[in-house]
């Protein structure tokens, strides 16, 4: 079946079975493998995309539910060469090791600070809780948000 | 090691991995023969490769090989590859450096990049010896064609084996530019100064970059592992952190992991699985999986599966399969301890000396413990991309073995080694439980039914239930303490789970420690640490019930028993760190500690929990709490780069959680009921306590490993908390079991 989907900012055509998971089709049709797999039942949110700005498990939202709507990859982040602060953040803070959870806690992060752009540690553990990480690098993933968010809150230059 | 026995029992699930590892760490040499074969492999790229393949390869300049003590290199069990250097003693190459023409350098590795930062720290010792800043050196890593021979990246050796080859190798090519730059520019090599990739002239200007130098060469130098490297005190790169190397390349999403890959004419694959170890298939009827468009279903004798265009339409496939399977009855978690020990064959009757010793000591204890299987569950799932060129097979695969891969896909479709290659990408961990190649081999059978490249990635389901597991085990401790609290007598016993860190580090005259061998109802194999996060949990756990024998402070006792400096050291520190001995706990919370050393490197965990009220039912359920603080100290001799260094303590400690507390594997008759996030418990955001870390850094001792021995420590401490807060002894991981 001919879908439309709207990811980056940019309008996609896809062929695919609406039953499909929003996860295979982003990264088997349309080559955006930065969410990726890692339960399949939306456990882990290594898969996670924003829809509409909002944090979502791709690996349990058909692809037919997302057609027309804002979606959101981590592709979508880097502007003309420029780092997301989140992005720049994760580097500076070392918070990643084997860096395979590393977009799907951005995406949850930048989600966050939609909603919440000051988190305390207790709404970052809550609203980060449903990502991740077997490396353990946890600390290290606060600590970032907490930079993102503080250079996010300055005023554009 | 004289006190150190092997009992053997035939147990054909095991992997034995641990095995591999034994050889040659530290001197120790394993006296037990690996029970899985050693294919007779022969490596062309390290036996046959003469100076002009090199270049061929690599194009015009400056190749410098490093040679290692085969010792170091092969496989336990005898190694049987060719050598360089005739008569003298065998010798193959662990590294080799290139710098081109047009100066770039490039280094190869046969180590793999698991999340453990060695690609970082790799890049970082060769830009400190060439002079040059880490963003000049390109890390070729894990490709069986290019790389050199490496038995696989485990057992913590990156830092301590492969790191002074590549130092060696940089040094060498270093000093080897400089010496034709000294004929070059005319002058004394003395007049020399390297910085930046430039051999400058002092007080004139003239300089040549390594490119010009290199340019129009055709070097090949191979170098023993003895070229004066720079001492630690003078590192300008190492010793300092570092980001990750492909930091962008990963925050970014451009990384592509071997689940990301994409040949042209790829099929996504599923192979048919029942649900229990063991189980063979009876019949399938694939009718309407055949009827799928694009589908293909494949039956051979090895394997059962189907490919397809795209991921979902093999899922649907697979899952259309009707499946018979015969399944043998097994054991089950509820009767899995009492089976382990069942299994295993008995040590013999006491020695004398320590039965002595135990009738004369002051307080006797004896006691046991037990580990539940526990999964690695790497994030990413085993995922392999094979393709076939004629006779030629290709394979993506993440592994920390891509040369052991290489050999079982060779040995699988008896090809010579030759006609295959394997790729490991920066692949999205592994902790020990990636070493089997059993997802390339299913890829590269499909793909060879199919004619197409084909893609394999296990679901999570498939990781938990087709991996292997850290070993289960039941550790039995009869011991002997002085009223003093000398420690005087220790008979030590484990069953099943391992030999690493079975030797106390602590001081007893008496002592025997045994491994006993059992029958292994699942799949088990390296973890983590392997069996020290089960023989230090019992060791420390025990050591704690001593000294409450004798009324003794924990932090006392183990000075009072333990000479050995270096682990006096982190002990010291993390109880200084922590305050221990300096303030009371708050109302409802408690302390407790914990050491132990292993691979080269020592240990020191502190911790702090919260008990939380329960409701009283009735019923004994296991206390709970929540752990408030961790303080862990850690040394592994000079430190490369603190900011991943910290990363491994921090890592190991979040991961050692969930051992501690929430993780087992369940089964019934050899069938996981647990093979989900939903069901396994791992540690998240929630859980992690607030940690400090302290990295003490001896420059004056080489460089040892982080990976594994971090993990070893926070189980026990939590447990000796939980002791001073209730009086309840935990003996058993996981410490709160079915704790949603």
């Amino acid at each position: 079946m001919k879908l439309t989907l709207l990811v980056n900012g940019e309008t996609r055509a896809v062929e695919a079975d609406p039953q499909a998971s929003l996860l295979q089709v982003l990264r088997d049709e349309l080559d955006l493998t930065g969410c990726k797999y890692g339960c399949g039942e939306g456990q882990c949110g290594a898969c996670t995309v924003l829809i509409g700005g909002r944090a979502t498990r791709s690996c349990i939202t058909p692809v037919g539910t997302a057609a027309g709507k804002q979606i959101t990859t981590i592709e979508g982040l880097e502007k003309d060469g420029k780092l997301h602060p989140l992005q720049e953040a994760f580097i500076e803070a070392d918070a990643m090791q084997c860096a395979y959870c590393t977009p799907g806690m951005i995406l949850s992060a930048l989600s966050l600070l939609h909603r919440t752009p000051s988190p305390t540690d207790a709404e970052i553990r809550q609203a980060m809780q449903g990502n991740l990480c077997r490396c353990g690098t946890y600390p290290r993933i606060t600590k970032a948000i907490h930079a993102a968010a503080a250079q996010m809150r300055r005023p554009a230059k | 090691m004289s006190d150190w026995t092997f009992l053997e029992y035939d147990a054909d699930l095991d992997i034995e991995i641990e095995r591999y590892e034994l050889a040659g760490v530290g001197g120790r040499v394993s006296d037990v023969e690996p029970r899985t074969a050693c294919t007779d492999a022969r490596h062309p790229t390290s036996d046959t490769l003469t100076r002009r393949d090199l270049l061929k390869v690599f194009g015009a300049g400056l190749v410098v090989l490093c040679l290692v003590d085969s010792s170091d290199a092969q496989e336990s069990g005898g190694g049987r590859r060719q050598r360089f250097g005739g008569g003298q003693a065998p010798r193959e190459i662990g590294a080799w450096i290139h710098v081109g023409e047009d100066g770039g350098i490039t280094a190869f590795s046969g180590k793999a990049e698991v999340g453990q930062n060695a690609r970082t720290s790799l890049t970082m010792v060769v830009a400190e010896e060439l002079r040059v800043p880490i963003t000049a050196v390109r890390m070729v890593m894990a490709d069986t064609d290019l790389t050199p021979y490496d038995m696989g990246t485990f057992g913590s050796m990156t830092t301590p084996r492969m790191v002074p080859v590549l130092r060696e190798a940089a040094a060498a090519a270093r000093e080897t530019l400089i010496d034709l730059a000294a004929a070059g520019l005319k002058c004394d090599r003395g007049s020399l100064d390297v910085e930046g990739g430039r051999i400058a002239r002092r007080g004139s200007g003239d300089a040549l970059t390594y490119g010009q130098v290199a340019k129009g060469r055709k070097l090949a130098q191979v170098i023993q592992p003895v070229v004066p490297t720079t001492p630690p005190a003078q590192w300008q790169i190492e010793g300092h952190p570092a980001h990750k190397v492909n930091a962008r390349e990963m925050v970014t999403g451009r990384h592509k992991y071997t689940s990301d890959m994409k040949r042209p004419g790829m099929l996504y694959a599923r192979v048919l699985r029942p649900e229990a170890v063991g189980a063979t298939l009876v019949s399938a009827d694939a009718t309407a999986a055949e009827k799928l468009p694009g589908v293909k279903v494949i039956r051979t004798a090895q394997i059962t599966g189907v490919v397809g265009p795209t991921q979902h339409a093999a899922g649907e496939a697979i899952a259309s399969i009707k499946a018979e399977w015969k399944t043998e009855p097994s054991v089950s978690s509820s009767n899995l301890f009492e089976h382990l020990k069942k299994t295993a064959p008995n040590g013999g009757p006491m020695p004398d000396e320590l039965t002595a010793a135990l009738a004369h000591a002051d307080v006797k204890l004896r006691a046991e413990y037990a580990v539940a299987y526990i999964a690695h569950a790497p994030l990413e799932p085993r995922a392999a991309v094979a393709e076939w060129n004629g006779d030629r097979l290709t394979v993506w695969t993440g592994t920390q073995r891509p040369f052991g891969v290489k050999e079982e896909l060779a040995s699988a479709f008896g090809m010579p080694l030759d006609r295959v290659r394997v790729f490991t990408p920066d692949t999205g961990s592994g902790y020990g439980g990636k070493h089997t190649g059993e997802c390339a081999i299913e890829a590269a059978r499909l793909a060879k039914e199919a004619g197409k490249p084909v893609k394999l990635v296990w679901t999570r389901e498939e990781e938990f239930r087709f991996a292997y597991f850290r070993p289960a085990g039941v550790i039995e401790v009869e011991s002997g303490v002085s009223k003093d609290g000398t420690l005087v007598a220790w008979d030590y016993h484990n069953y099943n789970s391992g030999g690493s860190a079975i030797q106390t580090p602590y001081d007893v005259a008496a002592k025997r420690t045994q491994f006993h061998n059992s029958r292994s109802p699942l799949r088990q194999g390296s973890y983590r640490g392997l069996a020290a996060t089960a023989n230090n949990f019992a060791r420390e756990v025990h050591l704690d019930e001593l000294a409450h024998a004798v009324m003794m402070d924990p932090l006392a006792f183990r000075l009072k028993n333990l000479k050995e400096p270096r682990l006096r050291a982190v002990l010291e520190a993390a109880a200084e760190k922590f305050g221990w001995g300096k303030a009371q706990p708050a109302p409802g919370h408690a302390f407790g500690l914990a050491c132990g050393t292993e691979k080269g490197s020592v240990v020191a965990t502190c911790a702090e929990i919260a008990m939380e009220p329960q409701a009283n039912s009735g019923t004994l359920k296991p206390p709970k709490f929540h752990v408030v603080r961790a303080v862990t100290a850690f040394e592994c001799g000079a430190i490369i780069n603190p900011e991943h260094l910290q990363n491994q303590v921090e890592g190991a400690v979040i991961m050692g959680l969930g051992g501690a507390l929430f993780e087992a594997i369940e089964f019934e008759n050899g069938a996981l009921t647990n093979p989900r996030f939903s069901k396994y418990r791992v540690p998240r955001f929630g859980d992690v306590p607030k940690l400090q870390t302290i990295l003490l850094d001896r420059k004056d001792i080489p460089s040892a490993g982080a990976g594994e021995t971090p993990i070893i420590a926070i189980a026990p401490a939590i447990s000796n908390a939980v002791f001073a807060a209730t009086g309840e002894r935990l003996r058993s991981l996981p410490m709160m079991p079915g704790r949603a």
